[in-house]
């Protein structure tokens, strides 16, 4: 059956045949650069017309629909808009760090798509503490924006960098525990391993409340960690302009942009991959011929989907709710959030030892 | 007079050790216009709000000086542009008690009609925007969607969406559009189905609760003292509804309540602006189908000339209590005009409404002061 | 609830030199600028309670200024007007701002459009005109050949 596998299993027997093996690994790198490169923009493209679109039906209106057919290339005319304007750069920033505050955030999201697993066998880098190396990576996004905050000398981008500073370390620590918690059942940091473990049925499903709690958890964390409203305190628009990115123009600014929508996308990866099952169909039971006809869909549809879905989710509360107020995101994150995140992780420990879960 | 940079005093702006000083606005999303907030903060709690207006003051009130009394009405509707027709309202009620002008029947019911649209539209146009001033981006086009269907009879009626212009001195300029009645009676219907998504989208929604509920508290001596007016003392409990105590046109014909909470804060602020375009539903309602036939507009004197002597008049805006003073010397043009901006009261309390709150708390205190800058400016 | 007569009977009881104007809407009690402070003070904490003031404005009628104070009861729904003439070459008048609070903000309108000094006032500083702004706008000898437009 046709797959990702195949064609990725014959481009590197082609290349070791041709080449000797440390020539073939360095194409095998540039390649991968450039898919990731390439990946990056489509999906930037993909996600701002989705945002827009949801946004817009949300809203009863219609959203972009004059570029393309129904506004399809409205997201290519707005990058080419901002590859052509002029990157400002403020006079009393620190120029040096102003100018690298875009591409740490993006080098960010482009290191964390190494360990994620699109398709069956399909997959950068297979680390063995893949989880780990996600929740570590993950955690230095907030470096760029404290820089970008820092340098642009200006006290809005300062306020928005500190708000984000600190929403990120508080959550990061909610989104950790809900991570672990699939990783006790699982007893692996191996993405490939966690993926593996779902085969007779996602975790969401098999384990148990803690599961739930936790995709709950991993959700809402996630989405402040993204600084997606309503936690988007960072860049709260009506209080502070546009918080730690108020004084980029041009290019930079959309690598910021483009940062979320990416980083959007990694977290919502890992949540199908942990909680739904990765690339895995969706099996029932005993249900023979219906998990057999689940098992055409090719896998890497069913990953698309599934992330597709819980970006979907994320879209619908940023139109839907009002954002927080930075003491009360701090009370939730602290005083309810991770409390139960605590709790949880030790029920989960507890039904992985006595093996509950299914 | 005296040496002008004495009364200059030094306004630098440099804060003091461990304080930050911004400036919010003049261009900054929340402020829905020109007003420029000096906002020192301590990390993210407020010290103090410093408002500096002026950025779209265009005198007004000298303006007016050399305006007829035809023609000054007019000039009003860009002061308060959400409740413009309420504006003009005013001044032509002060140029009828001044000459004691008889303004027919229908063109009161009229008057008063379109006045309750005009207070929804702008109380509309505030929930949207309030809304997004918290964050949340969708009520927005919930209350465009409503208000759209009343700019639309506005534009039949006047022939304008926003500044009216629909009063003369006596009456009205033109007669109502044929489909007017049918019109409004289908807003009504509207409005009626789908507030109750407002509910929803906002009125329940638990985070849009915890921002606003005791948050920019108001007490009701504050609120007299700072000479609020509008929902805004309302919410704090004072009585305050022109529409009641000191009724003009048909106000006195018809039932509605006067709105009142005592909690004064922005919660209380937004629940009196939800109920208040419910009362305003009401009232259409009584009348729609009650206008009287005969004249639009009353007998006037081509050129109009108030006696001698000061008058003042006060309607109730979308805003609060919106005053013309004018001081006649008995000629065509007034000799002073004074606008008392229901605006301009409100904001003077921010200050004391938003220190020691948050950043995100001023959003929702000023977002429900429902401030208009030309309104403030004049 | 007081009538006309009782209001002045009770006026004149704290400041017996001002006088009464009553031929427009409301009771106009024209006060000396000296005896204002007082007579404010009284007229809010006072028996009558006029806890409201709703406009604060300037006129200029050439020889001098007259500063209007509007005052209103949310109790018992009076309203009357005081009077105050000031003088326009030095025109200075005590501040009420510790009264009524909403007096800071008109006060600091009128400071600037009619250069009336208010004394004690906390902040007296320009609020709507630019800081180099030249003249006063409201008063009627103001000329400004480049942005008014004569009708």
């Amino acid at each position: 059956m046709y797959s990702l596998e195949g064609i990725t299993k014959s481009i590197q027997d082609w290349l070791f045949l041709k080449f000797d093996p440390t020539l073939a690994l360095a194409i095998e790198c540039v390649i991968v650069i450039l898919l990731a490169i390439s990946l990056f923009a489509i999906l930037g493209l993909v996600l701002v017309l989705m945002e827009r679109k949801v946004a817009a039906h949300i809203q009863i209106r219609l959203g972009p629909n004059r570029v393309g057919p129904g506004g399809m290339f409205q997201t290519v005319a707005d990058t080419l808009k901002l590859i052509m304007k002029e990157g400002l750069t403020p006079d009393n920033a620190d120029k040096f760090l102003f100018n690298l505050a875009p591409f740490v955030v993006m080098m960010v999201g482009m290191l964390l798509l190494a360990p994620i697993a699109f398709a069956k066998n399909f997959q950068i880098w297979d680390i063995n503490i893949g989880v780990l190396y996600i929740s570590s990576v993950s955690s230095l996004s907030v470096i760029g924006i404290l820089m970008a905050g820092w340098a642009s000398n200006n006290k809005y981008s300062l306020l928005g960098a500190m708000r984000s500073g600190a929403q990120i370390v508080s959550y990061e620590l909610s989104a950790g525990f809900a991570v672990l918690t699939i990783v006790v059942f699982t007893g692996s940091l191996q993405i490939s391993e966690i993926v593996a473990s779902q085969q007779t049925g996602w975790w969401l499903f098999k384990g148990h409340i803690p599961a739930l709690i936790s995709f709950v958890l991993y959700i809402i964390a996630v989405t402040a960690e993204t600084n997606r409203a309503p936690f988007d305190l960072a860049e709260a628009e009506s209080e502070l302009t546009a918080g730690f990115h108020t004084e980029y123009s041009g290019m930079r600014f959309a690598l910021f942009f483009l940062a979320e929508y990416i980083n959007i996308f990694i977290v919502c990866a890992i949540g199908a991959t942990l909680f739904l099952g990765g690339w895995m169909p969706l099996h029932i039971g005993q249900w023979e011929s219906f998990n057999h006809i689940m098992d055409y869909i090719p896998s890497s549809v069913w990953f698309m989907g599934k992330t597709f879905f819980l970006i979907f989710l994320i879209m619908w509360f940023r139109w839907t709710f009002p954002r927080l107020r930075v003491d009360q995101l701090l009370n939730l994150e602290w005083k309810y959030l991770l409390p139960i995140s605590l709790f949880n992780l030790l029920l989960a420990t507890v039904i992985a030892i006595f093996g509950w879960h299914f | 007079m005296y040496n002008q940079t004495e009364i200059l005093k030094d306004t630098s702006e440099l804060g003091a050790e461990g304080e930050l000083v911004i400036n919010m606005g003049p261009q900054h999303p929340a402020t829905h216009g020109v007003l420029h907030l000096v906002v020192t903060l301590n990390g993210e709690t407020i010290k103090k709000i410093e408002p500096h207006l002026g950025y779209i003051h265009r005198s007004i009130e000298k303006m007016c000086e050399s305006l007829t009394y035809r023609q000054f009405i007019y000039v009003t509707s860009r002061m308060d542009y959400l409740s413009s027709h309420i504006n003009n309202l005013g001044c032509a009620l002060l140029v009828e008690k001044g000459m004691q002008i008889e303004v027919p029947d229908r063109a009161k019911v009229i008057r008063v009609i379109l006045s309750e649209l005009t207070r929804i539209a702008s109380h509309e146009l505030w929930l949207g925007a309030m809304a997004m001033d918290l964050g949340a981006f969708t009520p927005f086009f919930y209350a465009f969607r409503e208000r759209e269907m009343i700019t639309e009879i506005m534009e039949d009626t006047c022939g304008a969406r926003l500044t009216m212009n629909y009063i003369v001195p006596g009456g009205l300029m033109y007669d109502l559009h044929p489909d007017f009645q049918k019109k409004v009676k289908a807003f009504v219907k509207q409005f009626k189905a789908k507030v109750t998504e407002y509910e929803d989208l906002v009125t329940n929604n638990i985070i849009f609760q915890s921002r606003t509920k005791g948050v920019g508290i108001l007490s009701a001596e504050d609120a007299i003292s700072f000479g609020c007016t509008g929902p805004v003392a309302r919410a704090s409990g004072v009585s305050c509804d022109i529409r009641k105590i000191y009724p003009y046109e048909v106000y006195d014909k018809v039932s509605f309540n006067e709105i009142l909470d005592t909690a004064g804060d922005s919660f209380a602020r937004y629940m009196v602006r939800v109920k208040e375009m419910n009362e305003s539903i009401h009232i259409i309602e009584q009348l729609i189908d009650n206008i009287p036939d005969g004249d639009f507009v009353g007998k006037t004197k081509n050129v109009l000339k108030l006696p001698k002597g000061e008058f003042y008049t006060r309607v109730e805006t979308a805003r609060g209590e919106f005053g013309v003073f004018v001081v006649s010397e008995g000629g065509t043009t007034p000799h002073r005009i004074k606008f008392r901006s229901p605006g301009f009261s409100n904001l003077s309390a921010l200050n004391h409404m938003a220190v020691g709150s948050k950043i995100g708390d001023l959003m929702a205190t000023m977002g429900t002061l429902d401030l208009v800058i030309p309104d403030i400016d004049r | 609830m007081m009538t006309q007569d009782e209001i002045k009977e009770y006026i004149l009881s704290i400041a017996p030199t001002v006088s009464f104007d009553e031929t427009g809407e409301w009771l106009n009690i024209i006060a000396d600028a000296t005896q204002l402070k007082p007579l404010m003070t009284a007229l809010r904490t006072g028996k009558i309670q006029m806890d409201y003031l709703f406009c604060l404005t300037c006129v200029d009628v050439k020889t001098h200024l007259t500063m209007v104070y509007h005052l209103s009861a949310t109790t018992h729904r009076q309203s009357m007007v005081i009077k105050a003439n000031v003088s326009r070459e030095q025109p200075s008048i005590e501040t009420l701002c510790d009264i009524w609070r909403t007096a800071e903000f008109l006060e600091r309108e009128v400071f600037e459009m009619f250069g009336v000094i208010f004394l004690n006032h906390p902040d007296l500083r320009r609020l709507i005109l630019e800081d180099d702004f030249k003249g006063f706008p409201l008063l009627k000898d103001f000329e400004d050949p480049i942005n008014m437009i004569k009708l």
